[in-house]
């Protein structure tokens, strides 16, 4: 049942202000929540840009060392590295997520801290990654 | 569909909030920016600022309330009764979380002590949100003990084992304080019910005397009244009565998970 007040009152009453940072205070909960939704949006554009890596690998050395070159431009390369970022926060993130629907970690002191962890983790492996592909 | 901004009637107009100056020799002097609506203007609500002697005020930011009322502006609006956090009237946004007055210390905010009412609520006047939807979804859970097996001469007994699972889950006094900082429910409320009203439910799925567990899960099996939670967690930070709703909810899930097999 979701009852709704009658709609000849409310209709006329402002909504309370409600926008996060504005209104009400970001909290590394709630960001890193979002977090998480953007890096999933941003994994989706990823997504295509590794299908137009594979389409242009199976269209010829030509239109592959067409690709290669704009992905080491250094717009590609930011772009890249922001997907690996996201990449493994949206992995480091899900691991959490995991725990949670787990029943563990839920006082608010591991909150924090399973949250710093995978602020911290997702830096670290994304670094580890750029070291990996350039030594 | 979330919604990011205000409609328009909701607005704050900046530049009709009014302002109260203290009182000239006041010493200790605090600034309250209080949201502030009339519904019989019917204009846009606004932001009026009090400056409140502290040296002839109480602690805590229902104190200073109660004086901006008493002494200042007797048109302020707020709802309020036992003002030692049992009652859960006094729930507003203070300093950008959701908490009781009676319990906010004005010492705990830096600054000018910004007051709201609890978000993305319609607001009958100044800090008194209307909370009829969210009455009408803990009524929904059906919050009372349910049995098939015939009522027993006495009591229902409890183990001490058993009794001790609705720690943490009963003291809720249903203030609304962490159903209105949750963002999934800002925006998918009318279907969502909500960490207060999910916690509720689950204090009867884990009653060892109440014999509707299946038919309540049924109920909450359900995309939008359980799982548009996405654990966010500003329900856990905000409750006043440092209880865990996202943990009760968590717990609900797995009950639906478990009985899967």
């Amino acid at each position: 049942m979701t009852a709704k007040p009658s709609p000849g009152s409310n209709a006329s009453r402002p909504l309370s202000p409600f926008m996060l940072g504005q209104y009400y205070r970001f909290q590394i909960s709630s960001v890193l929540s979002f977090g998480h939704r953007l890096t999933g949006m941003a994994l989706s554009f990823g997504t295509l840009f590794l299908a137009a890596w594979v389409m242009s690998a199976a269209a010829g050395q030509d239109a592959f060392d067409q690709f290669s070159a704009c992905a080491r431009s250094p717009v590609g390369l930011f772009l890249l590295l922001g997907w690996s970022w996201s990449l493994l926060y949206h992995l480091c993130n899900g691991v959490r997520h995991l725990v949670w629907d787990a029943g563990y970690a839920f006082e608010k002191k591991n909150v924090d801290a399973g949250g710093w962890i995978v602020v911290v983790a997702s830096l670290l492996l994304t670094a580890a990654v750029w070291v990996a592909a350039y030594v | 569909m979330a919604q990011i901004t205000l409609p328009k009637n909701s607005k704050i107009d900046k530049a009709a909030g009014k302002t109260y100056k203290a009182p000239a020799g006041a010493k200790n002097v605090r600034v309250f920016k209080i949201y502030r609506y009339d519904p019989d203007t019917g204009a846009n609500p606004r932001v009026d600022t009090y400056e409140v002697d502290m040296d002839t005020c109480g602690p805590m930011v229902l104190d200073a309330l109660i004086k901006i009322k008493n002494e200042i502006d007797a048109t302020l609006t707020f709802r309020r009764s036992c003002r030692e956090g049992i009652c859960g009237s006094c729930a507003m946004n203070i300093d950008g979380t959701n908490t009781l007055a009676c319990l906010k210390g004005c010492g705990d905010v830096k600054g000018e002590v910004k007051v709201y009412p609890l978000p993305h609520m319609p607001v009958v006047k100044d800090l008194v949100p209307d909370l009829t939807h969210f009455y009408a979804q803990y009524a929904s859970i059906e919050p009372w003990l349910k049995t098939d097996s015939p009522a027993p001469s006495r009591e229902r007994l409890q183990s001490e084992e058993d009794r001790a699972k609705l720690d943490g889950l009963y003291e809720c006094i249903l203030c609304a304080c962490c159903t209105t900082s949750c963002p999934s429910y800002w925006w998918n409320g009318d279907r969502y019910l909500g960490p207060a009203v999910l916690m509720a439910a689950y204090r009867w799925l884990v009653d060892s005397r109440d014999e509707a567990t299946g038919e309540r899960l049924d109920q909450l099996e359900d995309p939008f009244k359980l799982y548009r939670c996405h654990t966010i967690l500003n329900c856990s930070r905000t409750c006043p009565k440092d209880l865990n709703p996202a943990k009760a909810i968590a717990e609900t899930k797995k009950m639906l998970v478990e009985r899967k097999g």
